[in-house]
């Protein structure tokens, strides 16, 4: 249905926008930037912050653009002396209760209050400095997430994004006045609460308020430490972002870059998380048919269905806190993170003769709940910490900078070998559906002997950033000893963001949903969304993200996951095959309930 | 006296299990609690399906609705310019002798807590307080300690 049109004017320039546009919309078609703080993309209309005041011709205030929808006739003004007095005080005033410290800032350079201070020539303070004594003693409980208040400018981003994106509602807007903060329950310590460490609010934070916990320096330590042999694994969707923090546009792969400058930073091997991505299509496939063969042809009713993917840490912490009742549901599989660090302390330490105490696993990943993930106590099945440290993707390019690096002239590097080699199946598990279309590649290749009727294997229906997806595959032609999966319609759904997957959970306990697989990735796009990558995020970015992802996969030799040579090499040499006694121990974990509230 | 438990549950069932009776279910417990403690929150956010988080911004906004112990019978003195231009200091000093606290505390006998609140429209009739729900306009720092004296009397612990 097309909507009306409305004529208006800004900065004496006509334009004519649909109805219901904001004057914020509307400004950006005609090329003017307004600059805000509270508004997001992803994210509702606030209007709490202000910075977007503009003056409306014979209107007494000043209205705030992200707010205010056009109406006809409306004449508006986005750079008045009245817009810019009020501006640069609504700006001084937020100042007023920010702690201004910059250089001692983790986000310095990167802080959009720092940007706008910066633009407006902000000088002097105009205003008392109201920042609390008490609200610069940071919440470092969290292994993953750090909150300063001090640098909160109440905008509430953090807030929306925990409760309309992720349906958590960790965080809340407490007390009132100047009193007002934001808040966990209680003003309890992060690793305390109901958070799945997600870093989402971390992503939309537009100042030092939110900020992951960073072990750079102690990355660099193990690097400079001659005693240790440090490897580095890099999850799949940190290829197609890190660019972004150095200079190169969204949506460019960077792969042979990341790992030239890996190389560069001193690691003494770069490998790939990619490697062990195609070892949990092959662990978590071969674990879904034997839950469908033990369901179908042996009737136990023990068997739980549907299955659910066990990739992401932030959808696992959710589900052990939201869904106790759902634990068993969940694949046993590690994550891929996770199975790295397990198999590079021991099949690996033993190939390259190196002592396991002696080697220092780093991950890259796009995420902050890897890093709660890698200190939970079942991660620990090599016989020491299997992942010992995780970077995000932004904390990778700070290195990056710090070591003076120009990234941007960097020479293409492979992955060294072994744990290097990956297929584009691998890749995918960055994009929301990523996972499915692996598992489905080599599960339905498994069972019928040919590849998933699908162009070029590009399995469609389950790509996509639709928030809930779901898909049904008919099964024909099977071997023989699969013969009780003929003609069966194999029903998979995926989601992606916590308030998504919340209510495909929600159909799943009523009984209304009848799937056999479920992939959950916690972030908003899944890992190519993640906590853990470069500011901004917007759906518009993480579309060139996804896209960057499926060019990747497109551009490999190797497609699936079972016909990787080094995946064939471990299951020959060590592992035996999918689910053995071994993999049970090295590969696979364990889930426990948490407290919901 | 009714469990916390049973005490939630009864205000959702007269309220509704929806958001919207997230208020009036706080003001319920408040009714019978005199303050909402941590245990009364979470059996809220349980009840309602929202988080802890949640009912603990709502909880924090709202004067009335206390997240912190409170005495028997709460005494609410004007703070405002009007009332305070009129007296208002004498009347905390009267009563904060008297109770033997400060503002913002709690009598070691839990009948009374000692606050201070914004403007309660009597602004004509000031200095002003509020004990529990009751006004009591044109006070002297003798009028206030009658008053009190009245409520130490009828109040059993």
């Amino acid at each position: 249905m097309s909507k009306y049109l409305v004529n208006l004017k800004i900065n004496n320039m006509p334009i004519a926008v649909e109805e219901g546009t904001t004057i914020l919309d509307a400004a950006k078609k005609l090329n003017f930037r307004i600059p805000t703080l509270c508004h997001h993309p992803d994210l509702t209309v606030a209007g709490n912050c202000r910075v977007c005041v503009v003056e409306v011709k014979g209107a007494k205030l000043l209205a705030a653009a992200c707010a205010t929808p056009v109406s006809e006739g409306m004449e508006v003004f986005t750079n008045s002396e009245k817009v810019r007095i009020a501006r640069k005080h609504i700006v001084e005033l937020l100042l007023s209760e920010h702690n201004s410290d910059c250089t001692k800032c983790y986000k310095n350079g990167n802080c959009e209050l720092q940007e706008l201070a910066s633009e407006y020539r902000i000088g002097d303070h105009v205003f008392l400095d109201l920042v609390r004594p008490e609200s610069k003693i940071q919440d470092i409980s969290s292994p993953s997430i750090v909150k300063d208040d001090s640098k909160c400018i109440r905008c509430q981003r953090c807030v929306r994004t925990c409760t309309e994106l992720q349906g958590v509602s960790a965080l809340a807007v407490v007390h009132k006045g100047d009193q007002q903060k934001i808040s966990t329950f209680l003003n309890k310590p992060l690793n305390e609460v109901v958070c799945t460490n997600c870093g989402q609010c971390i992503n939309r934070c537009p100042t030092g308020a939110l900020t992951e916990r960073n072990y750079i320096e102690e990355v660099w330590n193990a690097i400079y430490d001659p005693s240790k042999f440090v490897v580095v694994q890099t999850a799949p969707a940190t290829r197609i972002a890190l660019g972004e923090d150095l200079g190169i546009p969204v949506g460019e792969r960077v792969t042979g870059k990341m790992v030239a400058a890996l190389k560069k930073l001193g690691f003494n091997k770069v490998l790939d998380t990619d490697f062990t991505a195609d070892l949990t299509i092959m662990e978590e496939g071969t674990e879904l048919l034997t839950r469908l063969k033990r369901a179908l042809v042996d009737k136990d009713e023990t068997v739980v269905l549907p299955m659910m993917t066990s990739c992401s840490p932030g959808w696992i912490k959710f589900q052990e806190h939201i869904f106790p009742e759902l634990l068993d549901n969940l694949s046993t599989c590690k994550s891929p993170q996770q199975m790295f660090g397990a198999v590079a302390k021991t099949y690996y330490a033993d190939k390259i003769n190196i002592k396991a105490q002696d080697m220092v696993v780093v991950s890259i990943m796009p995420c902050t709940a890897k890093k709660f993930e890698c200190e939970r106590p079942e991660m620990r099945d090599s016989g020491y910490q299997d992942v010992d440290y995780v970077l995000t993707t932004r904390e990778l390019s700070m290195m990056i900078r710090q070591a003076g690096i120009d990234f941007c002239k960097l020479e293409e590097d492979h992955y060294d070998s072994i744990l290097g080699e990956s297929s584009g199946a691998a890749v995918i598990f960055g994009a929301t559906g990523g996972v499915m279309e692996a598992a489905l590649r080599t599960a339905y290749e498994i069972v019928t002997g040919r590849e998933v009727p699908f162009t070029n294997l590009n399995i469609q229906p389950v790509r996509g950033m639709e928030g809930i997806k779901d898909a049904s595959i008919k099964i024909k032609n099977v071997k023989p000893e699969w013969s009780f999966l003929e003609g069966v319609d194999l029903n998979v759904a995926i989601a992606h963001g916590l308030a998504n997957a919340r209510q495909l959970m929600e159909k799943v306990k009523s009984g209304e949903a009848n799937y056999h697989f479920i992939e959950i990735m916690g972030c908003p796009g899944g890992c190519l969304g993640g906590g853990g990558q470069p500011i901004p995020t917007s759906p518009e970015i993480r579309k060139k993200r996804a896209e960057a992802i499926y060019e990747e996969d497109a551009g490999m030799p190797i497609r699936k996951s079972h016909e990787n040579p080094e995946i064939v090499e471990i299951y020959k040499q060590f592992l035996g095959e999918p689910l053995s006694h071994k993999s049970h121990d090295l590969l696979h974990t364990h889930y426990k309930p948490r407290h919901r509230y | 006296m009714l469990t916390t438990e049973t005490l939630v549950k009864e205000l959702v069932e007269k309220n509704g299990r929806t958001r919207n009776s997230l208020m009036p279910v706080l003001q319920g417990i408040v009714r019978e609690q005199n303050y909402l403690s941590d245990e009364a929150m979470i059996c809220v956010a349980k009840e309602l399906d929202l988080s802890a988080a949640d009912v603990y911004g709502t909880a924090s906004f709202y004067s009335f609705l206390d997240t912190i112990p409170r005495g028997k019978n709460i005494i609410r003195i004007c703070k405002t310019i009007t009332c305070h231009m009129q007296g208002k200091d004498d009347i905390v000093n009267a009563l904060s002798n008297a109770l033997k606290i400060k503002i913002g505390e709690t009598t070691h006998d839990k009948k009374f807590t000692l606050l201070t609140t914004n403007c309660l429209g009597w602004c004509h009739k000031g200095p002003v307080m509020l004990v529990n729900d009751e006004v009591y306009p044109e006070l002297t720092p003798q009028k206030a300690l009658e008053i009190i004296e009245e409520y130490a009397k009828k109040t059993v612990i």
